[in-house]
This record gives C-alpha cells, sequence and structure tokens, in this order.
C-alpha cells in the first residue's frame, strides 16, 4: 500500500488539488453572498497588485500632464478661439433648453412626479483591468475609505460606464455593462419601450425584454430607466445600432455604448442620489391660468395698462438656471444631470384683476370677472386645480 | 552539478530565488491586469498561463508545477468578477502537465518551448470552457480560429519571454 501511494504521489497530489477546488467553486456557485475566505484572497491580491498599477498610473498622468500643459502648446490659441465660439452657441442653447425643462418641472410637479438628482458623486482613476477577455471589469482607486459601497452606479460624461461590484479599502472592482452577468433597466427615448441592457460573450451591448409590436429605429438613444435601483432615471447608455427580430416576440437590439468602455480613464461613482419632487418658485398671490393668458394675449381690451416687461419672443416667468448642488469634499459635480432651479427673484407678476378659471375654448380669454371657487390646492404655477380623489391622477 | 536521469537523457533541474518565485508571478498579474486598459488587445495573451509553463518546465517536479499553477491561478481568478478556481484548475493541469512533459523533452530551445506554450495554451482554454459550462454555467464561446490565433500569439511571446526569465535559473 505504501509502494502504491508513494508510486503515485504526484497523481494523488494532482486528484487532491483539483477536488479541493471543484469543491470550493462549487461551495461558491451555490452560496449567493460572498464567503469571508475568498474575499480573504480577493483582498490580498488587490492590495498587492493596485499599488503598482496606481503608481504607474500617476507616473504616466504626470508624464502625460507635463507633456499636454508646458511641451506641446501648438494650436492652442485656434482651439481657444473655437473653444469660445462654441461656448458663445452653447450659451444661446442652454437658454432655450432650459425653458423647456422648467416647463417640464412644472408639469412633473402638476403630475406628483418624483425626480432622481445625482447628488453627490466621487471622481476616480481607473487603473487597471481584470485581464481576462471572460471578465469584463475595472478597478478604480478609490474604495470604502472614500464612501463607496456595492450596486452604486459608475458614469461618465459621455454615459453609463457599470456598477461597483466589490469595494476594497482603497480600491474598488466595476462591473461593466457590457459584461455578461450585468444587466441595467433601459428605455428608448423615443418610443419610450422599456427593456433590459446586457452585455454579451464577446463583449458587445444588446437590448432584451423589448416587444416586437413597435418599430425601432437604429440611431435611437437608449436611458436608464431607473427601475434597477442602481443607475437614475434618464442617463444615456448608448444608441442603438442594429434592429433584428429575436427569439419570441421580443427583438434583439444591438446597442453602443455612450462610453467607451475599452478606453476609460477617468469616471465618477454616484454615491447619493436624491428622489423629490421638482421645486417651483412661485411667491405672490396664487394666478390662474386665464390670468395668464391674458397678460399674454395683447388683444385683451380691458387689461390695465401694464406692459410686458419682458423682450419680445421671450416668454416671461423664472428663467432657470443651470445650478450644480453643494458636494462633500473631496466629491465632484456630475456633469450628467445637472439641477435646474429658477434664478431668484424672477416671478410671475401678480394678477391684476380676477378672472375666470375656465376659458371657455384655448384660444379665448375671460371678459368678465367671475366669482373665484373656494380654496384649491395650489401647486406653484399658479394653476387651481379641481380637487381629486386620493390616487386619482389630477384633472 | 545535480543532474536528473530520464530516458537516458540528462535533463537539468532548475531552481528560483523566494524573490524571484513570489515577483515574477505579481508582476505578470500586474501587467496582465494593467496594459488592457490602454491595449485591449492584449486580452488575449495570458502571461500568468505562461509563468506556470515556465516554472513548471524549468522545475520539471509534477508537485510543484502543479501548485505554482493553483496558486497563480487562483490568484488571477480573485480579480475576475468569477468565482474562485476557474484559472485555478485550469493552470493546475497545465503546470502538472508542462512540468511532466519537462521531465521527458528537451524543452530548452526555441522550437520545443513554442510547441509547448502553443499546446498547453489550447488544453488551459479547452479546461477553462468545460469548467465554466460545467460547473459555473458562464455562457462562453468556443472559437477555434480565435483559439488557434491566441495560442499561436502566446508562443511567440512564451519564446522571448523565456529566454529572458532564463536570467533568474538556478541550477539546483
Amino acid at each position: 500500500m505504501e509502494n502504491l501511494i508513494h508510486r503515485y504521489r504526484n497523481v494523488t497530489i494532482l486528484v487532491a488539488v483539483l477536488f479541493a477546488q471543484i469543491l470550493g467553486l462549487a461551495v461558491q456557485v451555490k452560496r449567493t453572498s460572498e464567503n469571508q475566505s475568498t474575499r480573504l484572497i480577493r483582498v490580498w491580491t488587490t492590495d498587492a497588485i493596485t499599488p503598482l498599477e496606481r503608481g504607474t498610473v500617476l507616473l504616466h498622468l504626470g508624464v502625460r500632464d507635463l507633456w499636454r500643459n508646458y511641451l506641446n502648446l501648438r494650436g492652442v490659441r485656434e482651439e481657444n478661439r473655437q473653444l469660445k465660439q462654441q461656448v458663445q452657441q452653447l450659451r444661446i442653447e442652454q437658454t432655450r433648453l432650459s425653458e423647456d425643462a422648467e416647463q417640464a418641472h412644472r408639469l412633473q410637479a402638476l403630475l406628483g412626479f418624483k425626480e432622481q438628482f445625482i447628488s453627490q458623486t466621487v471622481a476616480a482613476q481607473v487603473i487597471g483591468t481584470s485581464g481576462s477577455e471572460q471578465s469584463r471589469s475595472v478597478y478604480i482607486d478609490k474604495g470604502s475609505r472614500d464612501g463607496l459601497k456595492p450596486d452604486m452606479a459608475v458614469i461618465t460624461a459621455d454615459g453609463v460606464v457599470g456598477k461597483v461590484l466589490r469595494v476594497f479599502a482603497s480600491s474598488s472592482q466595476v462591473l461593466l455593462i457590457n459584461d455578461q452577468t450585468s444587466g441595467v433597466g433601459a428605455i428608448l427615448e423615443k418610443s419610450r419601450l422599456q427593456g433590459v441592457l446586457r452585455g454579451t460573450v464577446n463583449g458587445q451591448v444588446v437590448l432584451e425584454k423589448v416587444m416586437s409590436d413597435e418599430p425601432v429605429q437604429p440611431g435611437e438613444k437608449v436611458l436608464t430607466s431607473g427601475g434597477d435601483q442602481i443607475f437614475p432615471k434618464g442617463l444615456v447608455v448608448g444608441t442603438v445600432t442594429k434592429v433584428a427580430p429575436g427569439s419570441e416576440l421580443f427583438l434583439k437590439i444591438q446597442v453602443r455604448p455612450a462610453a467607451d468602455l475599452t478606453r476609460l480613464e477617468e469616471v465618477l461613482v454616484v454615491t447619493q442620489v436624491e428622489e423629490k419632487a421638482p421645486e417651483l418658485v412661485a411667491s405672490g398671490p396664487p394666478m390662474r391660468a386665464s390670468d395668464i393668458l391674458a397678460q399674454r394675449l395683447p388683444s385683451v381690451p380691458d387689461k390695465p395698462a401694464e406692459p410686458a416687461k419682458t423682450p419680445v419672443g421671450q416668454t416671461p416667468g423664472p428663467q432657470p438656471v443651470a445650478e450644480v448642488t453643494a458636494h462633500a469634499a473631496g466629491s465632484t459635480p456630475s456633469p450628467a444631470t445637472p439641477q435646474l432651479k429658477p434664478a431668484s427673484g424672477t416671478t410671475l407678476p401678480p394678477p391684476t384683476k380676477p378672472a375666470a378659471t375656465k376659458p371657455s375654448t384655448p384660444t379665448q380669454t375671460p371678459r368678465a370677472p367671475k366669482k373665484p371657487p373656494p380654496a384649491q390646492p395650489d401647486v406653484g404655477l399658479g394653476l387651481q386645480l379641481e380637487p381629486t380623489a386620493p390616487g386619482e391622477p389630477p384633472q | 552539478m545535480p543532474i536528473t536521469y530520464t530516458s537516458n537523457e540528462q535533463i537539468e533541474v532548475y531552481r528560483f530565488s523566494a524573490p524571484a518565485a513570489i515577483a515574477i508571478p505579481l508582476f505578470a498579474l500586474a501587467v496582465q491586469a494593467f496594459v488592457p486598459r490602454w491595449l485591449p488587445f492584449f486580452n488575449i495573451f495570458d502571461l500568468p498561463l505562461l509563468i506556470v509553463i515556465f516554472f513548471a518546465l524549468a522545475r520539471r517536479s509534477q508537485v510543484a508545477g502543479l501548485l505554482t499553477g493553483a496558486v497563480i491561478g487562483l490568484l488571477q481568478d480573485s480579480l475576475t468578477i468569477h468565482p474562485l478556481g476557474l484559472y485555478g484548475i485550469s493552470k493546475t493541469v497545465v503546470g502538472y502537465g508542462a512540468s511532466s512533459l519537462g521531465v521527458k523533452l528537451d524543452v530548452e530551445n526555441a522550437g520545443s518551448r513554442f510547441l509547448v506554450t502553443l499546446f498547453f495554451y489550447v488544453v488551459h482554454e479547452f479546461v477553462y470552457f468545460l469548467i465554466a459550462r460545467g460547473l459555473v454555467r458562464l455562457t462562453v464561446q468556443w472559437s477555434w480560429w480565435h483559439e488557434l490565433g491566441s495560442a499561436l500569439a502566446n508562443a511567440i511571446v512564451a519564446v522571448a519571454l523565456f529566454a529572458f526569465l532564463d536570467r533568474f535559473k538556478q541550477r539546483a
């Protein structure tokens, strides 16, 4: 027997080592949460590897910044001129968009919607990858010391990147959206069809569970739906590149991620998301819709001679300005969803006289004052609504 | 000079200093994790696997080979999102096989190193594929063209890498 064991000693050790690993693998697969022993190995490996990667990244950034900021300044003057022009164009566009956004806020408030705001982010540097084709994840240089926790959303200015999978003391592992084990609740921007965004084996991103009864065109943007409770609603995920009939009644939609997942450098980790109703400023007495109409229509004969103070082509009312909320020390504001708040001191002018609650037609303005209805909920814009039953949407 | 004899052929057995035995695998893991950030195509290379093959061929001990493969494989697993053991089992098999082959063949020249790496890369991928599909139920695709191309690329790198790593070998 001893001779037998001695003769097959190497094979016996091989079988024992393989058996131990298969057993460990089976235990890990069966358990839903990660146990302490496997976590320890990951912590040790990460602690051994990341300092080297962190040092290399810092060295690279130092050399790059030196080259870009001090040595290679060719074409900077021309670039500066182009950027100034771009800023002017963007300012004009911002004015238009902020009016639209303010209107959307008012409507959301009317309907009792709650919005999700990214209120705090932490900027992080990508320092490494998993180094495997089968595992699409990256390591960032921020960890639990910086307030990171598992399942936090990771984004860039371009779009969604992934979510925090494992958190170590000074680094974290981020699961990219093109990994086959990831899933993001997504919605198509125009058709408003919802689906689940998944990665494929070869690193592509597809939108699944979209019914084939509505047409989806390539080029349409894909946004986060907020249904996964990880990614705030409305973040850009990517663009539809190919639509094909899939299995059963679902479409197979191929999506090109908005963020370049193969060349990530800096990312933002969303550490805090607030959910609240849109803020509206409405100081002064409430206005009725008819009053607003009466002010805006110049043909009303019985209005007082109080000229509109707004220039031609500009709608009276609060002018919102993009305002980024306060951030904790070390955190950075997210460029993804700046909060729009009305500028202070810009409120609707007070009504000059009572008017009818409901005009007969949208184009007609009330001519004679009527008795105002009993007190009704003021929704901030000045519109007074009919009381509704609990749970019933406002009319 | 300690020499082991197998099939009437003189085969030298090498050992490595402790710093080299620890630093080389860690450095390979770091490079494997770091470089794809800049060069995504680098993922087709498997530097930890090449290190396992190199150590196994040089030491020519089956137990040392399989243990080296198991440790490096588990460390590589810990950098991925998957359960520990996928790379561990694959590299254990490769470490055992490479050291077994090293006892019987002359693997000191570039040609044999190229062929051995080519062969064991495919073995490694095949074992990984079996475990990923059979035990962990991962969706893994097998493409002969991709595997053979990767094996070829790894074998070419292995020839240069092994020549460099020969400097760290010490005669046992």
